[in-house]
């Protein structure tokens, strides 16, 4: 099934919404299409009806067009009908700013790859039950396959005590130690 | 004794537990030994492999993308290489004979992968003799991967193009005498465990799944053909002329891990089958590449004898060669799913984007799924019967 023939099939679910048959290597096996953002959701319930039933989800990623595209993100959606044995692919052009629809309610499978782009690339699913950081740790600064993340980054180990002490902290720390230890002794003889 | 008050108990499982296969982490809430809730945490092995592979050139980043889903390593760089080679359009050019020799080493990758899948499952729920076993067959695999290319777990044989070098001298031989024996093995292991009732008594009926939820989920590869699903990528979407090859896309249907188990095991035999037929095709004498000076460097006798094949072999070896501008995505069957490299390229020598769609990623999404409402000694046979791969996951 061509792109342009399986817009043709979505397109009386979907009034007023403008597609794209994006031409790629691998059309043949997975035809590609430009959606609008605000549309996605609605596209792929209309993919999963009887006829084209994408109802597996294979796969979201995101690409980072920066500096050279207006909108900086291209979301790349890999749908999968494994009755029918097609593929889709479905790309959706978001800026920086934009956030977009979650696709978890249609497809659970959506919930960690969405997290990982979140933490990855910095864009915002509005829905998402449990929009946390995925790969990186919590407290982490930046999203590091942006373009402009740098490919060196040079950090401090960060540490909630001092790795290192000083002769004179080592010593007042035994002190300090010992004194605790002795308190109870100590209260016990009162 | 009505008014005793109880609580669910929060157990930490990992990233340090030794059945939790690397660094998975498991925060499971416990009723008794009954499985609440459990939230699944990776990241912990994360190390920018598809930042690092965007400022390689394309050849490069092979070695990467196999350290991903370092079981199954030749399946990633299988599909790095396909995705390139789609975008390059020499697709169609690629010579059979590699294609065929392609095809011998993804199935000797999935035998290998599903042995130390075999041997830790099995180990895991108490069956320590059949991780000797495996990893008895597993050692010549590896040797085979040690004769081909001269590295045994990453081997980086499969280049954009074709192949690194020739095959050696007796390695079909060689192969043939692993692969005339290994249906016979598999007969050893299964009298150890397939009707074991220990081993009965631990999986059938455990960490069920349907198969519409693996479909949702995200789930391809034996866990969703043990619940009932036909989808074979090898099948579906045949690549590398897999479309030539009789085998058999093997099922089941209850979908736990027991079924999961006899999925992968059927799936070892066909890989043999395969490993036969390519065999038998792979003459012992032709091209190793696709012919296409571009990409694919002079042979040696060439650089030192004629000029152009010198300047070429100095371009390759320097600035690597230019892919068009555009994206292409290429499944293959790996051992734990649908696999794939989705690349990016802005037509420059370096790509722009890699992307490895990490079946393991969904398989621990999708814990919950297994193990709620569950004993928690059935969370280790579960975590066993995924297969995942926590460098696939976390990338």
């Amino acid at each position: 099934m061509t792109a342009e023939a399986i817009i043709a099939a979505i397109a009386p679910a979907m009034p007023g919404a403008s597609y794209a048959a994006l031409a790629s290597s691998d059309a043949a096996v997975t035809p590609t299409i430009g959606v609008p953002r605000e549309h996605l959701v609605a596209t792929c319930r209309a993919l999963q009806a009887p006829g084209l039933e994408f109802v597996a989800f294979s796969d979201v990623t995101a690409v980072d067009f920066h500096p050279n595209r207006s909108p900086r993100f291209d979301l790349v959606y890999h749908l999968v009908s494994p009755h029918r044995r097609a593929r889709l692919r479905l790309k959706v052009g978001i800026h920086a700013q934009e956030s977009i629809e979650t696709l978890t309610k249609l497809y659970p499978g959506a919930g960690w790859p969405e997290r990982e782009l979140y933490d990855l690339f910095g864009i915002v699913f509005d829905g998402h039950e449990d929009l946390r950081r995925l790969m990186m740790p919590d407290d982490w600064d930046g999203h590091p396959l942006r373009k402009d993340y740098p490919v060196q980054l040079r950090k401090d180990a960060q540490t909630y005590m001092p790795l290192q002490v000083t002769e004179e902290e080592f010593k007042a720390n035994l002190e300090r130690d010992r004194y605790q230890r002795g308190q109870p002794s100590a209260a016990g003889k009162k | 004794m009505a008014d005793l008050r109880t609580e669910t108990m929060t157990v930490n499982m990992g990233p340090q537990h030794p059945s939790t296969h690397g660094v998975l982490r498991l925060v499971l809430e416990l009723d008794g030994e009954t499985v609440v809730s459990v939230s699944p945490t990776v990241g912990f092995l994360h190390t920018g492999i598809e930042k690092t592979a965007e400022q390689k050139k394309w050849q490069q980043v092979i070695p990467l993308v196999e350290r991903m889903d370092y079981l199954g390593a030749q399946s990633n760089s299988l599909a790095f290489c396909l995705s390139v080679e789609k975008m390059l359009g020499i697709t169609e050019q690629m010579p059979q004979r590699v294609n065929d020799i392609r095809v011998l080493i993804a199935e000797l990758q999935r035998i290998s992968s599903h042995l130390v899948w075999f041997g830790t499952h099995a180990m895991e729920v108490g069956a320590i003799t059949g991780l000797l076993y495996a990893l008895r067959e597993r050692e010549q695999v590896m040797n085979l991967n040690e004769l081909m290319a001269g590295f045994r777990f990453f081997p980086s044989y499969i280049r954009v193009g074709g192949l690194r070098e020739d095959l050696p001298r007796g390695f079909k031989a060689a192969v043939k005498s692993f692969i005339d024996r290994f249906p016979g093995k598999l007969d050893e292991y299964e009298t150890l465990i397939t009707k074991n009732p220990i081993w009965l008594d631990r999986t059938r009926g455990v960490g069920v799944i349907s198969y519409e939820d693996c479909c949702k989920w995200g789930l391809f590869g034996p866990i969703a053909r043990a619940a009932g699903g036909d989808y074979d990528v090898r099948r579906a979407f045949p690549y590398i002329g897999y479309d030539t090859y009789e085998f058999d896309v093997i099922g089941a249907s209850n979908g736990d891990v027991y079924d999961r188990y006899l999925t992968r095991v059927a799936e070892m035999r066909e890989s043999a089958k395969i490993i036969q037929q390519a065999l038998a095709r792979i003459p012992d004498y032709g091209p190793w590449a696709v012919n296409d000076k571009r990409i694919v460097p002079p042979p040696k006798d060439q650089v030192y004898t004629e000029m152009e094949a010198l300047i070429q072999h100095f371009l390759i070896y320097s600035q690597g060669f230019k892919v068009p501008a555009g994206d292409a995505y290429v499944p293959v069957e790996g051992p734990r799913g649908e696999h794939g490299c989705y690349v990016v390229s802005d037509g420059t020598n370096r790509p722009w984007r890699v992307h490895m769609r990490a079946p393991g990623l969904f398989a621990c999404q999708a814990m919950h799924k297994f193990v709620v409402g569950g004993m928690i000694a059935d969370v280790i046979a579960v975590i066993g019967s995924l297969d995942v791969v926590m460098g696939d996951v976390d990338r």
